[in-house]
């Protein structure tokens, strides 16, 4: 756990624009593989506690290890509509903070702001993400990528078929 | 000018039994004036979807939603009596509250001061000495509230004009498809967390199409398809949709057929583990103690798409949604969608599984819904061809044997919709 324990904001900050990077060039397998295996991906609703757990409250996306390699399969399909042909998208990850350093985990809020152009049309997401970042044989992995959301609703972006 | 959107919207629709062929002008989904004619006709006229008794489970409990462009307060007043007030100040317009939602007794305006019980009712009126000593007599200066307001099986509905007939009388043959799926739950039906809102740059009536739509399933959503394929470990296979469509009057209509993914009232999938195999068969044999085999496997191997015209949808599918849609615009809905599950669930592995197979399939970030989304709006941009190219085809089925794909609901939805604009009916 060497790494993590040494691990400064800078460096994670690094993480975090490599990973905003992979989703960017929809390198997906890849932003697959910074998980592990089993892992969350959560991103609460607009509406409501977004710390309620998903096993009881409706979520928009609310993805375990085996929901996140199907997502990403999926959005690899050229039958995944809403993406094909891609977006075209651009994270802009900043104001990184470490909140919590635990012995084997590490807490890391970051806000975002995505833009995604498709059809004509440009959409703006914005928010913050809260990433449980371990380490895994020598290399950081995410444990948990929660998306908090800070739009009032999906109004007009009308979907996230895309991970922001 | 009403004679004229009738005209308009009778030639919107042409039927051409001879040749089994239904097609809808495209301009209906493009036409302001055909927009403005649907708010009046239909949207001032028709039971409208407000919410569901759950959402407000403690007294004082309010909520602000906007129906059919107005806002209004959805809420649970001092006394339990659950009601729809209109969010506007009797004095001079502004939003009584502009919150989403909370819990308050009183409503007190922001721009002067004036203060309302959460039963509408005036209390306090900025320096009432200065008016005439009968101003605040009989009501007058109480908060309104919309016109009719009804509920059947915990689903409220609003309805703007005041000689409609009751929500009953309204949903009609529709009420045995609501009762199907509110008789799945052991106590009663509540909603889980709170409403997703999306929306789709698309005309409303499409997400009404779409949604009792089974013919799309194979080609827009190969990757739902796929995932379950890939949940049930092979034990799904998809071929022929068995089941029918059926016109329930009024506009209604739903899709009753054997689903072809988990349900969890009740289907055992391979994913869900052995646990849940003996959950699931528990819960089927309440289903057959409470209601018998029929009933019961009715309940639990099929699934239902149910519209109440205009724009309320049950479905009935690998978890249960409702869903609204708000026409903003003729080319811009406004949609609202939540989960129900029954209330014995909570804090329980079935919520889970429910929960994750909703997520799979619908709201924004499901593995389907945002496909929808996509066809509609693709659609909404080529009907920018309609000059040229002006009919879209709703024929498949007509005068055919029935199949469970047939556009059956869609036709039922247009031609109700043709007699609303035409002004056939009175209800």
């Amino acid at each position: 756990m060497t790494l993590l324990a040494n691990l400064t904001r800078a460096e994670v900050e690094d993480f975090l624009i490599l990973e905003a990077a992979l989703l960017n060039e929809w390198r997906l397998e890849e932003w697959r593989a910074l998980f592990t295996e089993e892992c969350r991906y959560l991103v609460p609703n607009t509406n409501g506690d977004p710390y309620a757990p998903p096993e009881s409250s409706l979520y928009l996306i609310a993805d375990d290890g085996h929901h996140l390699t199907e997502r990403v399969k999926r959005l690899g399909k050229k039958t995944a509509h809403a993406e094909y042909p891609h977006s075209r998208t651009r994270r802009l990850v900043s104001n990184v903070r470490i909140l919590e350093r635990a012995a084997d985990s590490l807490k890391v809020e970051s806000s975002f702001v995505t833009y995604r152009a498709s059809q004509g049309v440009t959409d703006t997401y914005f928010g913050r993400h809260e990433h449980c970042i371990v380490e895994v044989a020598g290399a950081l992995r995410i444990l948990e990528k929660r998306t908090i959301l800070d739009m009032e609703t999906l109004r007009p972006q009308g979907r996230l078929s895309i991970i922001v | 000018m009403q004679h004229h959107q009738g005209a308009h919207a009778d030639a919107a629709i042409r039927i051409d039994e001879a040749r089994g062929r239904f097609s809808v002008s495209r301009a209906a989904y493009t036409d302001p004036a055909l927009h403005a004619a649907e708010l009046e006709e239909i949207f001032a006229r028709c039971w409208l979807f407000v919410g569901h008794d759950s959402e407000l489970p403690k007294a004082n409990d309010f909520l602000t939603r906007t129906i059919a462009g107005r806002p209004v307060v959805f809420l649970r007043d001092k006394a339990g009596a659950v009601r729809c007030l209109l969010n506007i100040c009797p004095h001079r317009g502004a939003q009584v509250t502009r919150q989403k939602r909370g819990s308050a007794k009183l409503f007190s305006c922001i721009y002067h001061g004036w203060a309302f019980e959460n039963t509408g009712k005036a209390i306090s009126i900025a320096q009432a000495e200065t008016y005439h000593p009968d101003f605040n007599a009989a009501g007058a200066n109480d908060m309104v509230p919309v016109p009719r307001f009804e509920s059947y099986r915990g689903l409220w509905f609003l309805n703007f004009d005041a000689n409609a007939v009751s929500l009953a009388d309204y949903l009609g043959n529709a009420r045995e498809y609501v009762d199907i799926v509110m008789d799945q739950a052991e106590a009663r039906m509540q909603v889980v967390g709170e409403v997703q809102e999306y929306s789709a740059r698309a005309n409303w009536k499409m997400l009404a199409e779409n949604s009792t739509d089974i013919l799309h399933v194979e080609t827009l959503h190969p990757t739902y398809l796929d995932l379950i394929r890939t949940n049930s470990e092979g034990t799904i296979v998809r071929g022929r949709v068995q089941g029918k469509s059926i016109d329930l009057g009024n506009g209604h209509a739903v899709v009753e057929r054997v689903a072809s993914y988990g349900r969890p009232i009740a289907r055992w999938i391979p994913l869900w583990g052995e646990e849940a195999k003996a959950e699931i068969d528990a819960i089927f044999a309440r289903l057959v103690k409470s209601y018998g085999e029929e009933r019961a496997k009715r309940m639990a191997y099929n699934a239902r798409n149910l519209l109440i015209f205009p724009n309320l949808v049950i479905n009935d599918i690998m978890s249960v949604t409702l869903r609204t849609f708000q026409p903003s615009a003729t080319d811009y809905m406004e949609i609202s969608v939540w989960a129900i599950a029954p209330a014995e669930e909570a804090g329980k592995p079935a919520m889970a599984r429910r929960l994750t197979n909703f997520l799979e399939f619908l709201g924004p970030g499901g593995f389907a819904t945002p496909d929808d989304i996509e066809a509609l709006e693709s659609c909404q941009r080529a009907f920018a061809a309609s000059r040229e190219a002006p009919w879209n085809d709703l024929s498949k089925g007509l005068g055919q044997a029935p199949d469970a794909t047939d556009e059956l609901p869609q036709r039922v939805f247009w031609l109700a919709w043709r007699d609303r604009l035409m002004q056939r009916k009175a209800t």
